[in-house]
C-alpha cells in the first residue's frame, strides 16, 4: 500500500455569505500533496487558488462557509489532523505557522512596519518551537545568511521597510522556512518582483526545496513561473480544477482546451510572428456561475446541450494526466 | 532621423527631484530619474520602452506629455499641423498638446470614476476641452468610440463596478481616444490584467493604432508583449537608455549585457530548461547614489576595471542599433 500523501484535499467547497447572496469562490476541488512534492496551482484572477491556499490553515474571513463534503486532512508524523474539525486558535497553530508556512505576494505589506524583521522572526519560533530567545535569534541570523542576506547579524534589527522588494521576499521565505514546516504555501512569491529578482528568488526556492524537503503549492498565474518551480500542476478556473498531471504533460500536451487557451494566449519570445490568440470573451461574475462545465461561455469547442448542461467528471489523459473536459472523455470512448 | 521625420523628439532630456530637503531648502540631494536621454519615435509606430522599477521609465513617459517637470534638455512633438517644443509651450499650446497626447493608465480599477457611468467618464475629456457643441454631438462621438473599442451601447449606461478587468481597461482606452489625439503614451496598460484578457487589449491597441493612426509609446516590464507589439524598443536602467533598436533585431541579437540579462531572466515555458539562464547578481542601486562609470558596471557579468572609472559613450552599432556599452559589437 501506497503511504497516506502529506495533504490530502477531498471535495473541498467554500462560499462566502455576503449581502447579494452565497458566492461559490471553490467549487468541489479536490488533490493530494505528496511529501517533498511540488505542486503548482495555476489560474486567472478569480479562479479560487488564494481562497483554496487559505483553506488549508482556516485562514478566510469570518463569513466563510465550508461545504459539508469537504475535508483537508494533513497526515503528520503523530497521526493525522482534521484540519477544518479545528477551531481553537491553540489547535489551529499547527497549521498555522507549524507544520505549514505560509509566504505572501506582496512582501512590504507581511511585514508590520514598526517592529523588526528579527523581533517577527524570533516571535513565530517562540510561538512554534521550544526555542529560548537566544536560540531564536540565533537560528534566525542563519536563517537570513542562508537566504542570501549579507550582512545578517546588523540587518536582523532592521525595519521592513529598510529592506529592498527582493530582500524583503528573501527574509519572507527565511522567516517560513525557520520553523522547519512539512508544507509550505507560496502565494504569488514571486508576482511583484522585477524579472531579475524573481529569477534569483525561484533559483532560491528549489535550492531550498532540495535542503529543506518541504513539499510546496505554489500558487501563480504565471505559466513560465510553473515550468520552472513544480512537478505537477492544476489548473484552476472559477473556483473548478480543469485539469491536472505532471507539468511536462499539462504544458507540452494540454488537454483541456481551458489550459491550451491560456497557453496561446502567452506571447511568446520564440514565436513573434504568430499572432496572440486572447481567450474570447471575459470571466463572468462569481454571482453568475454559468451552469455546467463552468467555461463553456468562453470555450471555442462548446458543444450546446451538452456543455452547458451537464458538468464533465474528470477523465484520465494518462495515468498521470486528468482534465474535466466532455472531448476527453469521447476521445477516450473512440478509442477504446 | 531627424526632428521632422519623427514624431516625438527627444533630446539629452532630464527630469531631477530633489529630496530629503530641510525646511528652509538646504542639504537635499539630487535625484535624477531621467538622465540626459536621447530617443526618436518615428511617426506611426509603436515604440516600447522597458526596464525594472526604479528604471525611470514611467518618469520619462511624463515628461514627455509635460506631466513631471522637464529639467533639462528637450522634447519635439511634431505632426502634420503643429509642431510643439514640449518644454517651452505657452497655455494655448499646452492645452492642443493635451489633445494630442494622451495616457492610459495601468490600474483599470483605479483610473476611472465609480460615480460616474461609463458614457460620463468617456465624455468627460470633450466635455472639459469643450470640443463638442451639443450633448448630440457628445453622445454621437461617445457611442462611435465605444463601438471601436467593443463596448456595447448598453454599457454606457452602467457604472465601472459592474465590469471585469478587461473590460474596464477598454473603457479607460475608449476615454483615451474619443479627443482623436495623435500621441498616446500607454503606462504598463496590461500589467494588471490576465493572461487570457491581456492578449485581447494588445490586439485591440494594434488594431486602434492602424485604424486611427497614432503614434505610440508603450511603457511595459514584460519583455514578452513588447516584442509582440512593438516596432522599436529603448531599454533603460537607472535612468538612462543602454540600448535602442527595432524590436526584431534587438530580440534576435541584443548587444548590452543588461538585455541580455532581461531575455534571459524570463521564465522558459520548457520544463527541462530549468536553471540555465545567466543570472544577475544583486538589485538596482538607488537613483540617488548612482555607480560611477558604466552605471550598470555593478551587477554586469563582463564588467573590467575600465567600467568602473569611464561612462561608455552612446555608439551607433548598425543602423538604428544603438548601445551604451565599451564592449559592444
Amino acid at each position: 500500500m501506497m503511504a497516506a500523501p502529506l495533504l490530502s484535499v477531498r471535495n473541498l467547497t467554500v462560499q462566502f455569505k455576503t449581502d447579494e447572496g452565497l458566492i461559490t469562490t471553490v467549487d468541489n476541488v479536490s488533490f493530494d500533496i505528496a511529501a517533498g512534492e511540488v505542486l503548482g496551482l495555476v489560474g486567472e484572477s478569480g479562479s479560487g487558488k488564494s481562497v483554496t491556499a487559505k483553506a488549508l490553515m482556516k485562514l478566510n474571513a469570518g463569513n466563510t462557509v465550508y461545504g459539508p463534503e469537504s475535508s483537508i486532512t494533513l497526515n503528520l508524523d503523530d497521526g493525522p489532523v482534521d484540519v477544518l474539525s479545528l477551531n481553537k486558535a491553540k489547535d489551529l497553530n499547527v497549521v498555522r505557522g507549524g507544520a505549514i508556512s505560509m509566504i505572501f505576494q506582496e512582501p512590504m505589506a507581511s511585514f508590520a512596519p514598526a517592529i523588526t524583521i528579527g523581533d517577527q522572526m524570533v516571535e513565530q519560533l517562540l510561538l512554534h518551537s521550544a526555542m529560548n530567545k537566544k536560540e531564536a535569534r540565533e537560528l534566525s541570523v542563519e536563517m537570513l545568511n542562508r537566504v542570501g542576506i549579507s550582512d545578517a547579524g546588523t540587518r536582523i534589527d532592521q525595519y521592513a521597510f529598510e529592506f529592498s522588494g527582493g530582500m524583503r521576499q528573501r527574509a519572507m521565505i527565511a522567516m517560513a522556512l525557520s520553523t522547519k514546516p512539512k508544507l509550505l504555501i507560496a502565494d504569488e512569491p514571486t508576482t511583484a518582483l522585477d524579472v531579475t529578482i524573481q529569477a534569483q528568488v525561484i533559483d532560491l526556492m528549489k535550492d531550498l526545496i532540495g535542503e529543506f524537503g518541504m513539499a510546496i503549492l505554489f500558487i501563480t498565474h504565471d505559466l513560465g513561473v510553473i515550468a520552472q518551480t513544480a512537478d505537477r500542476v492544476a489548473v484552476m478556473y472559477l473556483g473548478r480544477v480543469m485539469e491536472t498531471g505532471t507539468v511536462r504533460e499539462v504544458i507540452r500536451t494540454p488537454a483541456h482546451p481551458y489550459t491550451q487557451g491560456l497557453l496561446n494566449a502567452l506571447p511568446k519570445l520564440d514565436h513573434l510572428d504568430e499572432p496572440l490568440t486572447p481567450v474570447p470573451g471575459d470571466i463572468p461574475s462569481p454571482l453568475e456561475r454559468p451552469d455546467g462545465c463552468v467555461f463553456h461561455t468562453r470555450c471555442s469547442k462548446f458543444i450546446p446541450g451538452t456543455c452547458d448542461a451537464d458538468r464533465p467528471g474528470f477523465a484520465r489523459v494518462s495515468a498521470s494526466h486528468q482534465a474535466a473536459c466532455v472531448l476527453v472523455e469521447n476521445a477516450k470512448e473512440v478509442a477504446s | 532621423m531627424s526632428v521632422q521625420d519623427s514624431h516625438v523628439w527627444v533630446n539629452r532630456l532630464s527630469v531631477h527631484f530633489g529630496v530629503g530637503k530641510g525646511l528652509l531648502g538646504g542639504g537635499g540631494g539630487v535625484l535624477k530619474a531621467v538622465d540626459e536621454v536621447s530617443l526618436e519615435i518615428p511617426r506611426g509606430s509603436f515604440f516600447g520602452l522597458v526596464g525594472e522599477s526604479g528604471s525611470g521609465k514611467t518618469t520619462l513617459g511624463r515628461a514627455i506629455l509635460k506631466a513631471a517637470p522637464i529639467t533639462g534638455g528637450e522634447v519635439r512633438y511634431h505632426d502634420e499641423d503643429v509642431d510643439f517644443d514640449v518644454g517651452r509651450m505657452n497655455k494655448a499650446e499646452l492645452k492642443e498638446y493635451r489633445r494630442r497626447a494622451q495616457l492610459i493608465f495601468q490600474d483599470p480599477y483605479a483610473a476611472l470614476s465609480p460615480r460616474m457611468t461609463v458614457r460620463d467618464i468617456i465624455a468627460e475629456p470633450l466635455e472639459v476641452m469643450k470640443l463638442t457643441k451639443t450633448r448630440e454631438e457628445t453622445d454621437e462621438r461617445v457611442r462611435e468610440i465605444a463601438a471601436k473599442c467593443r463596448l456595447n451601447l448598453e454599457h454606457l449606461r452602467r457604472f465601472p463596478h459592474a465590469f471585469s478587468g478587461g473590460q474596464r481597461q477598454r473603457i479607460s482606452i475608449a476615454r483615451a481616444l474619443v479627443c482623436e489625439p495623435k500621441f498616446l503614451v500607454a503606462d504598463e496598460s496590461v500589467a494588471a490584467l490576465d493572461v487570457s484578457i491581456q492578449a485581447d487589449i494588445l490586439n485591440l491597441l494594434k488594431s486602434l493604432q492602424q485604424d486611427m493612426d497614432i503614434t505610440f509609446l508603450f511603457i511595459s516590464h514584460d519583455l514578452s508583449v513588447v516584442a509582440h507589439i512593438c516596432d522599436y524598443v529603448a531599454v533603460m536602467y537607472l535612468g538612462a537608455i543602454v540600448e535602442l533598436a527595432p524590436s526584431r533585431e534587438l530580440f534576435a541579437g541584443p548587444k548590452h549585457p543588461y538585455t541580455k540579462a532581461l531575455l534571459s531572466a524570463i521564465p522558459s515555458l520548457d520544463p527541462d530548461d530549468r536553471g540555465t539562464a545567466q543570472k544577475l547578481e544583486g538589485e538596482i542601486p538607488s537613483p540617488l547614489n548612482k555607480p560611477s562609470g558604466c552605471r550598470f558596471h555593478t551587477r554586469c557579468p563582463v564588467a573590467e576595471a575600465r567600467c568602473a572609472a569611464e561612462a561608455p559613450a552612446w555608439r551607433e552599432l548598425s543602423p538604428g542599433h544603438r548601445v551604451a556599452c565599451h564592449f559592444a559589437v
